[in-house]
Formats: structure tokens, sequence, C-alpha cells
């Protein structure tokens, strides 16, 4: 789910955005054990890689914590190195004056356990036998990355969140969080997000594993044992994520029909290419490089399982009567891989059980990744939430 | 939304109680509620610029198309249901009441009069639609697609069972303030309308 960045290569400081939190460094931190899992299974430690930006004010109240979908990490926004050809993947809605404004707010953003960006995850090394995880690291639920969060909060000294944020994937943990841990969360800000996938979200996550799964060189998971790579088999899978990320409407207008290459004149035999293939397998291929393909199937996996209701007798309004958290839900009209649905079904939920919660369906073609990009309507709806939420600081400080 | 509407509203409904704004707008009203009679609930709005305007009051605020129906909320979960001048917006007026009725235990409906002097005079003298400062829009592009009269509204009550517990009729002119009480249709501008089942 990443965006395409239009901006050039940074040449110096001073031509970073001056609305960017500019160069940040990513930090680690690695929690002693027993860290007990949903499966069961104990991490006897676990390593996070985090970045933060802005300043956690005196009484430690500001923390916001941006929980990230499939394929984010921690490096949410700003840039590493000004050779950086973009900045974090969320660039656009974090930075100074912006909807999670870096001068008011101290921005946690990490890279999940299970994650392949610095991140204890699949291929980590185990301890127990010197070999990168592979296939035998434990699966992962999102609670068991609500649970590894609160150790992060813990470790930077924030006892409650001025607002969780997640999109998509990121929104059912930040759903989570509200209720595994309510008197830590003051805000939760759902975005894009459902309470359980449906049947068809389930189906396409599976594809995609099959994908890599039946690459040869997938090798059961050791491939990096065998130091080979399911290249291919990823790259397809998120050909597949891609594809249902954006909307008919999007990859026409994007696209269309329009040729890269090839022509339909008779006797000529050089083989016809849409723009929209090319841009797929470039898509494919630049992410099967950086992402790691058991991380993939694990967080995909993570996807599928969850069911927020599932030990609240099945009952969402059940399950958030535990909450104690202010909601913003924010869903998108061409999206329909998270439908507006969904978040129209969390916020009845949420009103059934008489939980404060402000929802907004958004019109946009840009399908699920329309949570990432820029749009006026989402961009000033949640820089107006997040302002409240600032003022609400600024009240009880006074 | 007139100022005096909102203050017989306000002194209908019961403190920390629970109320559901249909076509809430700005969220002046629940704003004042919640803050002044400790109210939970909710607006329902359609328009993306009175929503924002919720959401920068604070007010919760959820986009919902009221013609749609009210399927989504259980049977009386809600002290008040409320909708302020957007009765005359609705698809199926009747049948959003019929809701408000099942979801709420009682309701407030407030809209605008068609049967006001200046409205009839308006008609009569020019032959042409109503455009006023408070109905300020032309016949073939307006959300006001049902107008009624106060007399049309009873007589839907009527035929509904849906018992008037309280009416209130606003006018913001002063003579038709003085006149209103005498001949309501004629002279209101604004009905207040206190619905139970």
């Amino acid at each position: 789910m990443t965006t395409e960045a239009q901006s050039q290569t940074p040449r110096n400081p001073a031509e970073l955005p001056a609305n960017s939190v500019g160069l940040v460094e990513p930090q680690s931190h690695t929690f002693a054990g027993p860290f007990k899992l949903a499966c069961g299974r104990v991490l006897d430690e676990y390593t996070l890689m985090y970045e933060t930006y802005g300043t956690l004010n005196a009484d430690r109240s500001n923390g916001v914590l941006i929980c990230h979908a499939l394929s984010g990490h921690h490096h949410a926004a700003g840039y590493h190195s000004l050779d950086d050809k973009r900045p974090g993947w969320w660039d656009h809605y974090i930075g100074p004056g912006k909807p999670i404004d870096t001068n008011k707010f101290f921005v946690v953003a990490l890279n999940n356990l299970g994650g392949c960006h610095g991140s204890t995850g699949p291929a980590s090394i185990n301890p127990a036998t010197g070999k990168p995880w592979g296939p035998d690291f434990p699966p992962l639920r999102a609670r068991d990355w609500v649970h590894s969060q609160a150790q992060l909060a813990d470790y930077l000294g924030i006892e409650t969140w001025a607002a969780v944020v997640g999109g998509s994937l990121g929104g059912m943990q930040a759903m989570r969080w509200t209720l595994e841990y309510p008197e830590r969360v003051r805000h939760a800000v759902v975005i894009a997000s459902a309470m359980k996938l449906s049947a068809q979200n389930i189906a396409f996550n599976e594809t995609a594993r099959q994908s890599i799964t039946s690459d040869p060189n997938f090798r059961d998971g050791r491939y990096l044992e065998e130091q080979t790579l399911p290249r291919d088999g990823l790259a397809v899978a998120r050909m597949i994520g891609h594809i249902t990320y954006l909307s008919d409407d999007g990859l026409g207008k994007k696209f269309g029909r329009e040729l890269r290459s090839g022509t339909f004149e008779q006797g000529v035999e050089e083989l016809v290419e849409f723009q929209v293939q090319s841009y797929l397998r470039y898509q494919g291929d630049s992410f099967s490089g950086t992402f790691d393909p058991n991380t993939y199937i694990l967080m995909t996996r993570a996807l599928d399982y969850f069911d927020l209701a599932r030990e609240y007798d099945n009952d969402p309004v059940k399950a958030f009567s535990h909450a104690c958290s202010k909601f913003l839900l924010v869903s998108f009209t061409s999206d329909w891989r998270f439908a507006p649905e969904r978040s129209r079904e969390i916020a009845d939920a949420l009103m059934h059980a008489n939980v404060p919660v402000s929802y907004a369906e958004v019109e946009s073609a840009m399908g699920h990744d329309a949570f990432l990009l820029p749009n006026e309507r989402y961009e000033k709806l949640f820089a107006a939430y997040m302002n409240n939420v600032a003022a609400e600081l600024q009240g009880e400080a006074r | 939304m007139l100022r005096k509407d909102l203050d017989i509203i306000h002194n209908w409904i019961d403190p920390q109680t629970r109320v559901l704004d249909l076509g809430c707008g700005d969220g002046a009203l629940l704003e004042r509620l919640t803050r002044e009679k400790q109210v939970s609930g909710y607006g329902l709005e359609i328009d993306p610029a009175q929503i924002q305007r919720c959401v920068e009051r604070g007010v919760n605020v959820v986009e919902q198309n009221l013609d749609k129906g009210l399927s989504n909320f259980a049977d009386q979960s809600f002290d008040t249901v409320v909708m302020t001048q957007a009765l005359q917006t609705l698809r199926f007026p009747h049948l959003v009441v019929e809701e408000m009725l099942r979801v709420g235990r009682e309701c407030i409906i407030t809209f605008p009069n068609f049967g006001q002097w200046k409205a009839r005079w308006h008609l009569a003298v020019s032959g042409r639609m109503p455009v006023s400062d408070l109905l300020p829009y032309e016949w073939y592009d307006t959300p006001n697609i049902h107008f009624c009269t106060f007399k049309d509204f009873e007589v839907l009550c009527q035929q509904h069972n849906w018992q008037i517990a309280h009416r209130q009729v606003v006018s913001e002119s002063r003579v038709s303030g003085l006149l209103k009480d005498f001949l309501p249709n004629l002279f209101g501008e604004t009905a207040i309308y206190h619905l139970t089942r």
C-alpha cells in the first residue's frame, strides 16, 4: 500500500518540505520476555523498531500511536536521508501543521512484531536454533501487536495515548487497543477498517499466500536458510493485493487501455502491453525486493483471524461496551476491500454501546489506498478531530 | 435554525437523556444539550460541510442518509429523537416519522409552515413558488421536496395515530408573533411538534 511519490530527490536539508518532520532516525528497543502470545507460545525476548516525531510534553499526555497496515513499518513520516526519493508512508498526514500535528503531538510509529523492517519476525534469528525463524515463527494476532505496543508505551513512559490511530489492519489494532487497554486510549481513529474480514477478503489473502507458497523457491518457508527467495510468488501476491486496494474507476482513470508498447496493426508481431501491466509488475517487483514473504503470510493471516467481537459472544455492542475511548471513523466510497458498510457496522455498534463516535464517508475514487493519499475532505476532517484531541489536553493542563 | 425553536426544544428535553438528532446540521443543538443538560447522543447528517462543523465543535456526528431509514437503530434505544427543519427534505417523510417513534420513546419535529401568509401571498399574487429568506431555493433546485402546512402535518398525525404531546408555533416577525396564537397555520413560520405513540 505505497503511495506514488512525485517528489524530487532532496539535495540539502533546506530543500525538505517545510511541513515535513525532516530527517528522522529509527530507534529500536529489545524487550525482555517472557512475552506470551495469543496462540499460547512464548517469546523469550523481542525487538521493536520505531520512530518518534514531535516532543513528549511534561505530563506525557500527548502521545499518538500510529498502527500500520499490512505492509507498513516504523517509517511513517520524514526522511531517513537526503537521498530518499520519498518520505515515510503516511507523511501526508503526519508533520507540523498536518492532521497529526507534530507541533502538538508526540507521534510514535513502529514496525510491528512479526514485521521485516527490523522488528523481531520470521526473518530474524531464532535464538534457540541460531537459524532464521522462517515458518517456525509463531502465528500472531492483532492483540499480540497491541500488547507489544503497550510495552513500548511503558518503555517510553506513556501511560495514556492521546490517540491510537490506524488505517485498515492498523484500524483493527486501534479498536483492539480500546478493548484491551480501555483506560490507556483517549481517542481511537479508525480509518477504512472493519471488525472482521469478509469471505471475499479472506479469499484474496489466501490467493496471495498460495502464490507465495507455490513458488518453487519458497522451500516450505525455509528460503533464507537455503539462500533462495520466492520473489516471483511474492510479487504476484502483491499484484493481487494492489488491484484490490485500488478501484476499477481509479485504475481506469490512471491507465485506461493505454499501451506501453506494441500495436494492434496487422502484420506487426510485437507483443501488445498495456500500461497497467507494467505498473503492476513494477509494484510487484519493487515490493518483493524489500519485503519478507513469511511476514506477508503472517500479516495476512493476522488480518484474516481478526474478529473484534469473537470473545464477546460475537456481539460487537458487548465488545465496545468495554471501551472508554472516543472514536473517529472514516471510510472511502470506492473502497471495496474495506467497504463503507464495514465502517458503518463499527459506528452502529459504538452507538448502541453509547460510546462517542463520529463517522464520515469520504468521496474518493482511490479505493482502499485512499487512506494514504491526499484528499481534501479527509484531511480537513482528520485535522479538525485531532485539533480537538490536542485542545482537550491543553484544557486539562491548565 | 431559529434561536427560538432551539430554546423550546431545549426545554422539552430532560437532562441526562439519550438523544438522536436527525439532520443535525452544524451540531448547535446537540452541543448545547450536551453542555447544559448533559445529554448523550449523536447527530445524523449527510452534508459534508455540516459534518465538518460538527466535528470541529466536538459533536458526535454520523454520516447517514435518512431516506435509507433508521434500521440500524434498535427499538426504543433513545429517549428522544429530534428532527429540526429536515422533514420537508425527505423522500418519504411519514416513514421517517414512523421510524423516529420506533427508535425513540418520543420525538420532536420542527418544520417550516408552507401555509404561512407570506407563502400564500407569494403564490397568490405572483403565481410563482414562494422564495423567501427562510426558503431561499428555486423550485427546481431545492432540497425541500415535501413542503406541508401545520394542518397537513396534523392530518398525517391523526391518520397514523401519533399523539401530539405539545405543539409550539414560532414566528420571527413581531406582527406574526402576536397573531400566530390565533391563526397559527396562517401566521406561524415554524412549528415544533412533540410526538409520542
